[in-house]
């Protein structure tokens, strides 16, 4: 790979190097802007790909590979966010939310890809695409909006970490369908999972320190190289096992706890830039720009009965905790964006018979709401609070 | 003195609030990385904040010493006065012992012992009402409260 550095490569670079200098001025014209960057580096992918404007010569073999690895970090970092203990309380008080979360979220979506005449593996994965709210913008609005401190905020919060956790359960069960695995193989993988993240939670709270201490001692390369291979060696076995390479990468984020969880995060957090950068890219990428316009119809009714669905969650998860209407509605609509993960869950499907379509509306659906849902959380106000 | 209540905000830090004498409603949020926002509450949205300050380490060490020097003492005091019984100590964390490098809500001093860690002084500055991530570090002094028997319990643990 190395000696082949001849015109292949030197056309390679000037490719590679040409997108990541237009996704760093997206990234900053996002920032400019105050919206997350997910959209703009899909739209940078519809660009490049097939019958987009710029078509790349680029082995499409090597961007997925690095893609993959960009999910794997994402589901690191997202494992990285929460102490064992912090897992434990939502565990602990967030199911009736958590549930409802699911219920009125999945659903929607589920419904929707049977409606568009998917089989119901897809369709089980527009669910999942419609369910779960993105937590880096969630966290991200909260913040912007200097929101960190209001009653209901702990509630939301509370409801990210019990959607991590559901996608211990929910991205096995997805795999499971989308390999085509039967009943009973389906069920061994999930409880495989379970079971890991379980005896993972356990250990942490209860060795955490200790098990965290190995990796503490050594230099910032070391603990970054260590946290790196741990990734990919958790998800290469988890993905042999059929369980989901992204659920292992999890997992390792799950099993680091202590001083050297915040170190790892804050490690990782570049590197995961730059490799989720291009899974977004690589996801589009695969889209016929085509098949996004026919989408964004469906999309767009999605996105407005999903919108509903998280107003519900965020009313009721804000309710359990004693806040009145005005905080009611703005849980709600903070919850309403979606990002990084449905397209992770979109991914998953890229080989199905649907995962054209699947792809083009989970796209469609993520750029409406990553959009329009932190713009929902600034403007959605009740109808002045009663006194 | 007020009370004070904490509610941790998964993946973001603690939040710290109590209600002033005058009425309003106080928050301070304790970020992971150190950094600390000081929200007030509405009055007429009891769940919204009106203002919220951003600080930076620097930021709040300037605040705190511009609203009194020894906060963490006037506060023992007052403690003191009200509930008798209650005794103030000063243990420095030995080098050997095995919670250096692990977190106050690691260490489990509070379930263990009963005495709660108001401030810890490291190398001639103090911090007072330190998080539960702050790490505990050799010759770290802590300021605990508790029972005196508590007290003396976390000093052997601490010692153990």
């Amino acid at each position: 790979m190395l000696a082949a550095a001849g015109p292949e490569a030197a056309k390679a670079f000037i490719e590679i190097g040409a997108v990541a200098l237009a996704l760093a001025a997206l990234a900053r014209l996002a920032g400019g802007l105050g919206i997350t960057t997910i959209p703009f580096y899909l739209l940078a992918g519809l660009a490049v790909g097939k019958g987009g404007v710029a078509p790349l010569d680029v082995s499409a073999d090597f961007i997925g590979l690095v893609a993959e690895i960009g999910v794997l970090l994402l589901l690191l970092t997202l494992g990285l966010e929460y102490t064992a203990e912090e897992l434990r309380s939502g565990l602990r008080t967030g199911l009736v939310p958590g549930v409802t979360d699911a219920v009125v979220n999945f659903t929607p979506g589920f419904v929707a890809g049977l409606l568009l005449g998917w089989d119901a593996t897809a369709a089980v994965l527009l669910g999942g695409v419609c369910w779960v709210s993105s937590s880096g913008i969630v966290a991200k609005v909260l913040s912007d909006l200097g929101r960190l401190a209001n009653r209901e905020t702990p509630s939301i919060l509370n409801l990210l970490v019990i959607e991590d956790l559901a996608m211990a359960a929910y991205l096995p069960i997805a795999a499971a369908l989308v390999a085509g695995l039967g009943v009973g193989e389906t069920l061994t993988t999930v409880a495989v999972a379970l079971v890991a993240v379980a005896v993972i939670l356990v250990g942490a709270l209860r060795f955490g320190t200790r098990l965290s201490g190995l990796l503490e001692r050594g230099s910032d390369e070391a603990l970054l190289l260590a946290v790196f291979g741990l990734t990919l060696l958790v998800g290469g076995l988890a993905q042999e096992l059929e369980v989901s390479a992204a659920i292992g990468a999890f997992l390792v984020g799950l099993a680091l706890s202590g001083p050297v969880q915040h170190r790892a995060a804050n490690l990782v957090s570049p590197l995961r830039d730059l490799f989720a950068a291009v899974f977004f890219l690589f996801f589009s990428f695969q889209i016929d720009p085509g098949d996004l316009l026919g989408a964004l119809l469906p999309g767009a009714a999605l996105a407005i009965v999903a919108a509903g669905g998280k107003l519900l969650t965020g009313w009721v998860a804000a309710g359990r905790a004693g806040v009145g209407t005005a905080g009611r509605l703005r849980a709600g609509s903070v919850l309403m964006a979606r990002g990084e993960f449905s397209i992770v869950i979109a991914s998953l499907g890229a080989g199905l018979a649907d995962g054209q379509d699947l792809g083009a509306v989970a796209a469609a659906f993520v750029l409406i709401t990553a959009v329009a849902g932190p713009l929902a959380a600034r403007f959605l106000k009740a109808p002045t609070p009663a006194r | 003195m007020p009370e004070v209540s904490e509610t941790p905000l998964p993946g973001v830090g603690v939040r710290h609030e109590f209600v002033t004498a005058g009425g309003e409603r106080l928050a301070v949020i304790t970020h992971r990385t150190g950094r600390r926002e000081l929200a007030i509450y509405d009055r007429a949205d009891p769940d919204a904040c009106t203002t919220v300050l951003h600080l930076s380490s620097d930021d709040t060490r300037t605040l705190a010493e511009l609203l009194g020097a020894s906060p963490v003492s006037e506060a023992v005091a007052a403690v003191q006065q009200r509930l008798e019984g209650l005794a103030i100590d000063w243990v420095t964390v030995p080098a050997g012992t095995r919670f250096i490098g692990s977190t106050i809500a690691e260490g489990e001093f509070r379930t263990r012992t009963g005495a709660s860690i108001v401030a810890v002084v490291r190398g001639g500055t103090t911090l007072p009402a330190p998080g539960p991530d702050h790490d505990v570090e050799a010759s770290d002094v802590i300021v605990a409260v508790g029972t005196t028997e508590g007290l003396a319990q976390l000093r052997a643990l601490l010692v153990s």
